[in-house]
């Protein structure tokens, strides 16, 4: 093959994603004064921030004065089973209202309080009424705010551009290379830092709220530069999708609506939610209907409704619902706000969701129950970072939001993914910034890398005869919600690697038809390599973890276990295979541990 | 399960045509997953632009039976048993590829638009805003930036040369937001008029027809912004709306 030909652009800083967390690092990096290109896989205003519904979790204490960053902080932790790492809950604790006043001050508008301030919301785990929001329509809000914002702050905004691979000086990260989805073209970007703000792994499962983008391309890029991944067997299955129609399975239905009066029921009317408070959360939740009815009105005499338990405990308990034969038709179980709240309080506070089901499933909210089962939505495993300034075990290679591991231990709360956006957005951009400016010498990038990186690119419209990317994306995903879904065994973990070995030889040999221009075959078949290097991962962490804890049930190990609280499962790429360690979480300070004595 | 007929664009800025393919249509499926099929099986290369597949994106606008539309809230069961679906990309921006478009002209406007200019906070450190009062800017704040009504905008589809002087209506109501932003003590009188040329509007309401967030984009939008030209700069008048959401809290 001849050279490869690409274009290059240099930066001090490059952003890789450009949803809630690459936008405020790009911002932050931008206000330091050095030059910024941030890249974004789709068109800007459309990463999977967007989607995001309930709202921003701050202790602003505009609804709960008693509410401050002590609080939050415990909350974060119990929710994620203290497998947190302490000093992120901190900080977010700490940082997160301020971020939120911030975005206010950039011209976001948050529905209000009686006295015109950030009216919060409640939602599953957080004590207080805690979650700054819009309806349901939060994370368009902070999105948009944010990427009006930034146009104005000189920042280069690369759209359309996939990152295939980072590029390396050396020990240190310098850039990355990549295509044009447009044209197909491949483009260079040398830099002196690089933020990772790529989002998260769920398209690896079946039944997902994520988007076509959520291919774990930051995850497999730190990954193969050598840079460690903790966390990865914790994954998110959100309690409630759209289970019917079909085509719309896996879609989300926010946690507002039980945060706003809905609750869960099975084909028998029963509020099954009773039969499901784990001792853990037994003394801070409603054990009877009634005191969980008084809640709704008297939020100072009474504990909350169950409805509300962390995203983990509620999606274990419909699984074993519709398991035990008392679901609803569709294999979900029904979630109901038409008995509680009249039809104008729905459609003024979860419009969105009123629109989704009225359009796509021709169900009327305001009158009759939701049909709901869990979906995969996040994963809390991700590239390991310093707490304080993001940064990876590589240097020079940042990574803040979903692709970073560590802020929600093993379980994250609702309302906690876009406050950690701003909060280590803003931290990511600020120290890629730092970095930069320290950093004397000159980058040199050589050619061979380069060259090796577009070869394999071009692979797949090159071969004569070969696999269906789709295919081999279809049967992933297949494996994945089978084999590492919400309950998970040894046996099943160890099919689903042998079956993903077998994956990931077919990839080595897809053919897709047609040129390079817009071309959704070959960037499917660019994008399994990474998606199956996840999936491997995730796989691989939760075999090692043999306890249940927060994402991670296992049926052959179904309880938490206090030493397996004490480690984090940590993945490197050694000699081109995975290497496996426990190894011990940051330890917690002796006045932040007082914290959970108190009302433990 | 019924095979449906869909006539889908496929080509470049050489040209290109409508080419037919038949493909199974489940229950509850939208166009998207439709063509979404069609590139699993049959045209792998069939570009489209998509990511939520719920109406949140505004990524994947087309023109579907000639009504500017997104695919993923277009119900296959709303049309006729046997009839053939007709999709194509918005026609108003220069073709990239099959139903991928060039909406970059959108971005570019996006950058003209003077930004929020903050007013100080109250005494305490604190913004204060009202539900009422913001009602009004969240109907604007609701747009997905589909650009559907950049697409079936006259000004914009059939005036070449009025393009480098029309903002268009999906940045008419990003500045009637701004404008009616409690925060906000900016003054965007000239630049509605000479940049973004408010003027060119003749308030055909199409924009509005086709909104999926069904803003009032002429209503609430457009037509108070003109009228606010027609009477021409009223400082007075424009300090007190810019103040109608300040009051005493005590």
């Amino acid at each position: 093959m001849a050279r490869a030909e690409y274009e290059t652009y240099e930066h001090d800083v490059i952003v890789i994603g450009a949803g809630g967390a690459g936008l405020r690092a790009a911002i932050e990096a931008a206000a330091q004064g050095v030059s910024v290109g941030l890249i974004c896989k789709s068109l800007l205003g459309k990463a999977h921030t967007v989607m995001a519904e309930g709202g921003i979790a701050a202790a602003l204490g505009n609804v709960w004065p008693e509410d401050n960053w002590q609080v939050h902080f415990r909350d974060t932790m119990r929710g994620g089973k203290m497998l947190n790492n302490w000093r992120m809950a901190q900080l977010h604790a700490q940082e997160a209202p301020e971020r939120v006043l911030e975005l206010e001050r950039w011209g976001a508008l948050f529905d209000r309080t009686r006295d015109g301030l950030i009216l919060q919301r409640d939602f599953g785990g957080h004590r207080y009424a805690r979650l700054a929001h819009v309806g349901d329509r939060t994370g368009l809000e902070m999105i948009r705010t944010l990427q009006h914002h930034a146009i104005h702050q000189g920042i280069d905004v690369y759209m359309e551009c996939k990152v295939e691979r980072l590029v390396k000086d050396g020990a240190r990260v310098a850039g990355a290379f990549g295509y044009w989805r447009n044209t197909g073209r491949f483009v260079l970007f040398k830099a002196k830092a690089v933020v990772l703000a790529t989002g998260g792994i769920g398209k690896a499962w079946k039944f997902t709220s994520n988007s076509w983008e959520y291919t774990g391309d930051g995850h497999a890029m730190a990954l193969w530069a050598g840079a460690d991944l903790i966390d990865m067997e914790f994954v998110q299955f959100h309690p409630t999708g759209m289970v019917w129609p079909p085509s719309v399975r896996g879609i989300l239905v926010t946690e507002g609506v039980r945060g706003d009066g809905g609750t869960l029921k099975n084909k028998h009317g029963e509020r099954f939610m009773f039969n499901y408070i784990p001792d853990f959360f037994k003394s801070e939740t409603a054990d009877n209907e009634a005191e969980a009815d008084r809640w709704y009105t008297d939020k100072k005499n009474n504990r909350r409704t169950p409805d509300l338990l962390p995203r983990d405990e509620v999606a274990r308990a419909i699984n074993a619902e519709v398991k035990a034969g008392r679901g609803s038709p569709h294999g979900g179980v029904f979630l109901d706000i038409c008995t509680r709240r009249p039809a104008d309080y729905i459609r003024k506070r979860l419009p969105s969701m009123y629109h989704q089901f009225k359009e796509l499933a021709d169900v009327d909210i305001t009158r009759e129950p939701m049909e709901v089962g869990p979906t995969c939505h996040y994963v809390m495993g991700g590239v390991r970072v310093n707490a304080d300034t993001t940064e990876s075990t590589l240097s020079g290679l940042f990574a803040a939001g979903e692709v970073a591991g560590g802020m929600h231990g093993s379980n994250r709360l609702g309302g906690n993914s876009l406050s950690d956006l701003l909060v280590f957005g803003r931290r990511a951009g600020l120290h890629a910034a730092l970095h930069a400016k320290n950093f004397g010498g000159q980058l040199v990038v050589d050619a061979g890398q380069v060259e090796e990186i577009a070869r394999a690119t071009l692979a797949p419209l090159e071969r004569s005869g070969g696999e269906n990317p789709y295919a081999i994306q279809a049967e992933l995903q297949e494996t994945m919600q089978d084999l590492v879904g919400i309950i998970r065994t040894e046996a099943e973990l160890r099919q689903a690697l042998t079956r993903i070995q077998a994956l990931k030889e077919r990839a080595k040999r897809t053919r897709v038809d047609g040129g390079r221009t817009y071309n959704p075959g070959w960037h499917t078949a660019l994008d399994l390599e990474a998606l199956l290097a996840v999936a491997e991962c995730s796989a691989v962490a939760a075999l090692e973890r043999k306890e249940s804890r927060g994402g991670h049930t296992r049926d052959d190990h179904p309880y938490a276990d206090d030493q397996w609280g004490k480690v984090n499962v940590v993945l490197r790429l050694r000699g081109g295979a995975i290497q496996v360690s426990r190894e011990p979480l940051p330890e917690m300070p002796a006045e932040l541990r007082e914290l959970f004595r108190e009302r433990a | 399960m019924p095979t449906v007929t869909m006539r889908v664009f496929r080509g470049g800025p050489g040209g290109g045509d409508f080419r037919e393919y038949r493909v199974d249509s489940d229950e509850g499926m939208v166009v998207l997953d439709v063509i979404h099929r069609i590139q699993a099986t049959q045209a792998p290369d069939l570009a489209c632009r998509w990511n939520c597949k719920a109406g949140k994106c505004g990524s994947c606008s087309a023109e579907i039976n000639g009504k500017p539309r997104l695919m993923c809230m277009t119900r296959m069961n709303t049309f006729q048993p046997g009839e053939t679906i007709t999709v194509a990309p918005m026609r108003t921006f220069p073709l990239i590829k099959d139903l991928v478009t060039d909406v970059s002209y959108n971005y570019e406007k996006a950058k003209r638009i003077p930004p929020l200019r903050l007013k100080p906070p109250d005494p305490d450190g604190r913004y204060r805003m009202w539900q009422e009062d913001i009602d009004r800017i969240q109907e604007f704040h609701k747009c997905i930036e589909c650009f559907l009504c950049q697409d079936v905008c006259h000004v914009i589809r059939d005036h070449e040369e009025l393009k480098r002087s029309f903002a268009g209506p999906r940045f008419f109501i990003k500045v009637a937001g701004l404008d009616m932003h409690p925060l906000d003590r900016d003054d965007r009188t000239t630049f509605v008029r000479a940049e973004a040329g408010i003027g060119l509007c003749n308030i055909t309401k199409c924009c509005t027809e086709v909104c999926p967030e069904h803003i009032h984009i002429t209503d609430n939008g457009i037509i108070p912004m003109k009228e606010r030209m027609a009477d021409g700069f009223d400082p007075v008048v424009w300090l007190l709306r810019k103040f109608r959401g300040q009051r005493s809290t005590t």
